[in-house]
């Protein structure tokens, strides 16, 4: 909302440098976004009168202008079409700022002569002022202009933009804007004197107003004059008009948005032969109707949309825009003026629904009272009749079904201090009140009975007041205090518990952690790892991001493609985030998950060497290093085609070399390379992708924080090696299963693994360093050895292992 | 015999002056003065000389293999020092030569900034609870006093979640963490002291300072006598210790739906000290966070007593934080992932 110091202080006394008041407006609610000022960089340049014109002797299409400034005169040369006698210009003196009507630049006016003539200033064009673009002529100001006075004193004016909170339709408009100034700077209010002869007929004669709706439209003012003179409107308006941002049109529709600024009541004008049988029928628009509205868009309405209909059809979108059959325009005689008030969320629902955001539906969306269509609708055709001429009708005629008592709240200095926490005295709080249009009956010591004015909507309860007082006196006021009282008892959320420590445990296992969008587009959720029921956002701002992920994967694999592309050592990514699956019926299932993928050399190059690439195992180390700090003793089994998973996770990963992660029977994650068919899906360079993923809560049912101390063994510990020949197949974890269900071994270490020569096909040559300890004794090599024989004739009968010789 | 012993003596000198590392020095001592070495082989002779001879001999034997065996046992120290500062510089290196790379983690930004704004409110006995980023519309916005067609709603931009059609309520991402205000309440009685954060969502375009999803952190405290003062103390002590205690912060009103009064914290500008720039949009001051006394409607919906208790909410955004700290212009790089960009932090 732009609010013009001029135009406000018709309402006000500025008491305050606009810059201080523009900070008192800000801190008690009404943002003040700038300051605009127009006529700033005016110097030197002041109103003058074409006095005579001749033509120039070395140029046809040059004039020499003679203007006359008051106390004296000065002759340019121009080469403007719309030099005329008699016209009042905007002249500038050598030395004024102007802008270059070519270059936009601004520049300094310097003494010239052109084709011999010397000039003594310049008559100049809205563009040289800086005030539009138009630049085809002089700016020809209004015949009422005063002659030798500054343009800026005349022109000049100060534009305050404010950003208005929604509860606040009040505040749309300059006389709301002067009750927020009166309370702040402690000034009265000036309302407009409304008056206008009533010299037309009985209003009743000529039109009629029924409302079939009353829910949703609380009350329809209508006034009526005939013989109006249709043509622009008068230059103070038009200038008002345009420092608030509005074009102006005629000085019909000028006049209704002047009000609108004005009051904050939408108005709007009909061209009265237009509206069928002078009869306004406001009514639910039957299903299929059609108007076509003034910004010549043909709509189809709906039985959810209000509309201003005649005795046929409707003629307006009530509250939104008018129709275009009914206009204003240049031919017009006879006008038919609304003023009404229409149910907010109906207004919003209508707009909403057509795309179609008008200053009157801004207005009546956010609630503005009732009570305010009357004097709008008086004071507009005050304006008309003053400044269209013509007759009003006699009367108004004023359908108001929606009428409700004035809202009382009681207020006492005791609920003050309970919310603010000060002392406010009763004195000070009427003051404040009062200042803001409230009535105030004090009913007691520290009681006091609070009427709310008509326009202000928004205070309905003891709180809206409190705030009142707290933001006019402002928030500095209020002291700063600590909290104290009770603390509430302290609950822990072990999954978020569990997840934090996992994610200080990733970053000191060298993984750089990242966050991707929860959503993401359909193709990139079927590349890989897609699980069941996701779901759909209903107005996604893009294809990008339609869906919400069901694996931490795609995004993972896609910054990890992205990063590769410039980075030459290998990546470690991880995130910590949700998965959303849909729920049965509730709201979906949001599950935390640990995700992690590591890519490329293991070491950085150096001068120190090479190590090697990530694989698999760099995986598992890191999930075997976070299990170790949890307490967890997982197993890992090969991803099996009748797994639970589905066929996309199982498809997305290297089927050899792939691993669920499994606690105590259950499934709590998933471990390996990608199949290599992704790095083309994700555009991956060509190397291994190893990763993992951990459901954490699932995981938290297996986490054991409760360490019990074991004694370190007084006695010395002894180590033997076995050289095993085995099946290939037998997985390693079988052995040390075995291995370490003997009581004296306290570790089993896998040294080596052989294939190849010197081993039968199909079998595999493992070294196992066995270490064995007693908590009681030193161990005798006849112990060791005799715990040894029993261990490999076990694997001998368990898995067919033989030492190899 | 005498003449031979000095010979003997200028011989093993010289010798010895010869050494050039223990290992010849062992030779050497075997060679002079060993069991089979040229002095004992003297002393042997000792047998068939005169008592007179011998004693004259001997002392001076003695005396020889004595000033011998002291010189032995400096020459050790010395060529041991020197074969101890040869392998020193041998063993010498270039320490401008990198180290063993060490894998160093890190935390994104946001996540620093979430846990460092969370420890300051813990240590204020807040507790940090999360909520669903999936909600309906009735804790997102029906309870927190914003009802259907409210103008409010403006103020959110939402997603909507495709829903089946025989599903009534209506289904979002949450547009801020406030509807964890309604979830707590629901299931605590007062006191209540929590922050939450987490991931919100806004259907809007996204550019340089705007975001289809960002993180937030909501903050509630209800009991009996909490006042506006409480809300402006606590949040200065919180910005004081984010931003450092030089700070001047600013308390305007400003409206959401689900409080009243309405509050708008800013700090001064840390850049041009309340002068006005770049930073803070030339007013002098940056927004920080909205907050308010929590709305008596929004009290009634979960049965709690306006009339007993009172307490304030603020909602405040996380990436703003870094971005100020850090002077980072555009938001989309902290989902970007960009390894360049997050290893700065």
């Amino acid at each position: 909302m732009k609010v013009s110091s001029n135009w406000l202080r018709e309402y006000i006394d500025i008491t305050l440098p606009l810059k201080d008041l523009a900070h008192r407006l800000t801190m008690s609610g009404t943002e003040v976004d700038s300051i605009e000022v127009i006529g700033e960089a005016w110097k030197g340049i002041s109103i003058g009168e074409i006095v005579a014109v001749e033509p120039h002797p070395n140029a046809d299409r040059l004039k020499l202008v003679t203007i006359d400034l008051g106390k004296e005169q000065a002759t340019v040369v121009c080469g403007a079409p719309n030099v005329r006698i008699g016209e009042k210009v905007p002249f500038a003196r050598v030395g004024s700022q102007l802008v270059d009507s070519r270059t936009g630049q601004t520049f300094e006016l310097r003494p010239a002569t052109i084709r011999d003539v010397a000039s003594d200033g310049m008559a100049c064009s809205e563009k040289e002022l800086g005030i539009s673009e138009s630049h085809e002529g002089l700016m020809i100001l209004p015949p009422a202009a005063p002659v030798g006075v500054p343009l800026a004193d005349y022109l000049g004016d100060a534009v305050l933009d404010l950003e208005v909170t929604p509860n606040r339709p009040d505040c749309l408009s300059h006389i709301g804007i002067a009750w927020e100034v009166a309370a702040l700077t402690k000034r009265h209010v000036r309302l407009p004197a409304v008056q206008y002869p009533e010299e037309g007929p009985d209003i009743n004669s000529l039109i009629s107003v029924e409302i079939e709706d009353p829910a949703l439209c609380r009350r329809y003012c209508a006034s009526f004059i005939e013989g109006i003179q249709v043509g622009p409107s008068p230059a103070w308006m038009q200038q008002r008009l345009a420092a608030c941002g509005m074009r102006p049109i005629n000085n019909i529709v000028d006049i209704t948005n002047y009000v609108m600024l004005e009051y904050g009541q939408p108005l709007h004008a009909f061209d009265f032969p237009q509206v069928g049988d002078g009869k306004i029928v406001v009514r639910r628009a039957a299903h299929g109707e059609k108007l076509t509205t003034l910004d010549g868009v043909d709509r189809t309405l709906a039985p959810d949309m209000l509309a201003i209909a005649d005795s046929r059809i409707p003629i307006a979108l009530a509250g939104v825009m008018g129709g275009a059959d009914t206009e204003i325009i240049d031919i017009s005689r006879t006008v038919l003026l609304e003023s009404a008030n229409f149910q907010p969320a109906s207004i919003r629902r209508t707009s909403t629904i057509l795309k179609l955001r008008s200053e009157a539906s801004v207005r009546f969306e956010r609630g503005i009272s009732p009570d305010l269509a009357l004097p709008a609708i008086r004071r507009a055709t005050q304006l008309i009749v003053e400044l269209a001429g013509g007759k009003a009708a006699r009367g108004i005629v004023d359908v108001y079904p929606g009428q409700s008592e004035p809202c009382t709240i009681l207020l006492t200095c005791s609920a003050v201090r309970g919310l603010l926490g000060i002392d406010m005295k009763m004195e000070q709080m009427v003051d404040i009140l009062t200042s803001l249009g409230f009535g105030c009956e004090v009913t007691g010591v520290a009681e006091v009975k609070v009427t709310v004015p008509y326009w202000r909507m928004d205070v309905r309860q003891r709180v809206d007041l409190i705030e009142e007082l707290a933001r006019t006196v402002g928030y500095d006021f209020i002291p700063t205090t600590m909290l104290s009282g009770r603390l509430p008892g302290q609950v822990l959320n072990p999954v978020v518990n569990l997840r934090e420590r996992l994610r200080d445990m990733m970053v000191g296992c060298g993984f750089q952690e990242i966050i991707s969008y929860s959503l993401i587009s359909k193709d990139r959720l079927n590349k890989a790892f897609n699980e069941r029921g996701a779901l759909r956002v209903a107005n996604p701002l893009s294809a990008e991001q339609e869906y919400l992920r069901t694996s931490l994967f795609p995004s993972l694999l896609y910054h990890l493609a992205s990063n590769q592309r410039h980075e030459e050592a290998g990546i470690r990514l991880f995130e910590l985030g949700r998965i959303y699956m849909e729920g049965d019926g509730d709201l979906p299932e949001e599950r935390e998950m640990l995700n992690a993928v590591l890519s490329g050399s293991r070491s950085p190059l150096s001068w120190l060497g090479e190590k090697g690439e990530f694989d698999f195992f760099d995986a598992k180390g890191v999930v075997d290093t976070l299990f170790e700090r949890l307490g967890v003793a997982a197993q890992f089994r090969p991803v099996a085609h009748e797994s639970l998973h589905p066929s996309s996770v199982r498809d997305s990963l290297h089927p050899g070399r792939s691993a669920e992660i499994v606690i105590e029977g259950t499934v709590v994650g998933i471990l390996g390379e990608t199949h290599p068919r992704l790095c083309e899906v994700f555009d991956l360079a060509r190397q291994t992708v190893a990763l993992f993923e951990i459901d954490i809560e699932k995981l938290l049912r297996h986490v054991r924080d409760g360490r019990t101390y074991r004694p370190v063994s007084r006695f010395p510990a002894s180590s033997r090696d076995l050289a095993l020949v085995l099946s290939r197949t037998v997985p390693v974890s079988q052995v040390k299963d075995i291995i370490m269900s003997f009581q004296l071994v306290t570790d089993t270490v896998v040294f080596d693994i052989y294939v190849g020569e010197q081993i039968a096909s199909g079998k595999k040559s493992l070294a196992i360093r066995v270490t064995y300890q007693s908590p009681t004794h030193t161990l005798t090599d006849a112990e060791v050895e005799e715990v040894e024989k029993a261990v490999l004739a076990r694997l001998s009968e368990e898995l067919g292992a033989t030492l190899r010789s | 015999m005498l003449e031979e012993l000095q010979e003997l003596k200028a011989d093993a000198t010289s010798a010895l002056e010869k050494t050039t590392n223990l290992r010849e020095l062992d030779e050497w001592r075997v060679q002079y003065l060993g069991r089979k070495g040229h002095l004992t082989s003297i002393l042997r002779r000792l047998g068939s000389m005169s008592f007179e001879e011998r004693r004259a001999v001997g002392a001076a034997a003695n005396e020889v293999k004595f000033e011998l065996e002291e010189a032995l046992r400096a020459r050790e120290g010395s060529l041991k020092e020197r074969e101890l500062a040869e392998s020193l510089e041998r063993t010498s290196i270039d320490v401008t030569l990198p180290g063993y790379p060490v894998a160093l983690g890190r935390l994104h930004p946001v996540t620093r900034a979430i846990k460092e704004i969370c420890e300051i409110f813990a240590s204020m006995g807040f507790q940090v609870v999360e909520g669903p980023e999936v909600e309906w519309d009735y804790y997102n916005f029906e309870a927190l006093n914003i009802p259907q067609d409210h103008p409010a709603r403006d103020m959110w931009d939402t997603f909507w979640i495709d829903t089946p059609e025989d599903e009534h309520q209506l289904m979002l991402l949450r547009t801020h963490t406030s509807p964890m205000q309604i979830r707590l309440m629901e299931q605590t009685r007062p006191p209540v002291r929590a922050v939450v954060p987490g991931k919100v969502y806004r259907y809007e375009a996204t550019d340089a300072t705007h975001e289809s999803m960002f993180h937030q952190i909501e903050g509630l405290a209800v009991d009996q006598g909490i006042t506006l003062g409480d809300l402006k103390g606590t949040l200065f002590e919180f910005a004081r210790r984010l931003f450092g205690s030089d700070r001047k912060v600013r308390f305007r009103c400003d409206y959401f739906p689900f409080v009243e009064p309405g509050v708008e914290m800013a700090i001064d500008c840390w850049i041009c000290r309340g002068a006005g720039c770049r930073l803070c949009g030339h007013s002098g001051w940056i927004e920080i966070l909205g907050a308010g006394m929590v709305h008596p409607e929004v009290l009634r919906r979960v049965n709690y007593d306006p009339d007993i208790y009172t307490g304030f909410a603020f909602g405040l955004g996380v990436e703003r934080i870094p971005m100020l700290r850090y002077g980072i212009d555009d938001i989309r790089l902290f989902f970007g992932n960009d390894l360049r960009f997050l290893r700065q932090f």
